[in-house]
């Protein structure tokens, strides 16, 4: 094929499930297919890579119009968990691991996970608060440099 | 539907190079299948991969994922790429004879 895409480098910039497992899913699939793949957080992106959090990532009841919810009934207590289990059961019968497992998953398969300067500095965070799957701490620049020659994709 | 001579037997195939005849199948076919997706020779590893596949396609219809064969302990995601490189579902899914895998992961 002529227009094989070889590299991809990835942006995750949301929190929640709903935000981190779109982007988990591409880098995972590009390597599947054979393509170099670069993962990025940023923001509350970083979640997905923080070692205490990463295990307790959740979906937002409440100003999450995907959810087809009333607001009033996403912000009662245990909504927002309730909902959270119920997609974590769905998924893995779909064969989609939970978010440490995946971030495990990408990496063995040999996708690249960069934490974001901006942000690790904004929230006075350490390497020491990532899990070991992450590679290093970059800033904006080098990320491009990284990206240099392949696609971005921002999620 | 296309052929494909593959050692010494003609294969049906897709367009994009799976078996659609799995009784067509054998382990010289398996072979050279590798070779073609330029594994010049299978290991035990590889036929570990390739078996569990066939049987759990046996028993379920489906292609196992990645992640399926990591839990079962076959092999490791890890050492999974390195003995089929550039795209390892596709790859061991071709050699053991089974259509593409239609799974996101």
């Amino acid at each position: 094929m002529e227009n094989k895409i070889n590299k991809v480098s990835i942006i995750v910039s949301k929190g929640g499930l709903d935000g981190v497992y779109p982007g988990l899913i591409m880098a995972n699939g590009a390597r599947l297919e054979g393509i170099e793949a670069n993962l990025f957080f940023t923001f509350f992106g970083l979640d997905a890579i923080i070692t205490k959090r990463m295990g307790r990532i959740k979906v937002a009841t409440v100003g999450n119009p995907g959810m087809h919810m009333p607001t009033i009934l996403g912000m009662l207590p245990g909504m927002s968990a309730m909902a959270t289990a119920m997609m974590k059961r769905t998924m893995d019968k779909i064969d989609i691991p939970p978010v440490p497992e995946f971030i495990e998953m990408v990496s063995d398969a040999g996708c690249k996970l960069y934490a974001c300067k901006a942000t690790v500095d904004m929230f006075k965070l350490k390497k020491e608060d990532f899990c070991p799957q992450v590679d290093s701490i970059i800033n904006v620049g080098r990320f491009y440099e990284l990206a240099a020659g392949g696609h971005i994709i921002f999620t | 539907m296309p052929h494909k001579q593959i050692a010494c037997a003609t294969i049906d195939v897709d367009a994009e190079g799976f078996m659609t005849d799995f009784s067509q199948w054998t382990r010289e076919v398996a072979e050279g299948i590798a070779r073609d997706e330029g594994i010049a020779a299978l290991t035990p590893a590889h036929w570990k991969v390739v078996e569990f596949l066939q049987k759990e396609f046996r028993e379920t219809g489906q292609v196992p994922s990645v992640r399926k064969l990591n839990k079962s302990g076959v092999i490791s995601t890890k050492e999974l790429y390195e003995i089929f490189p550039g795209g390892p579902a596709k790859k061991a899914a071709k050699i053991a004879g089974m259509r593409k895998p239609e799974g996101c992961v």
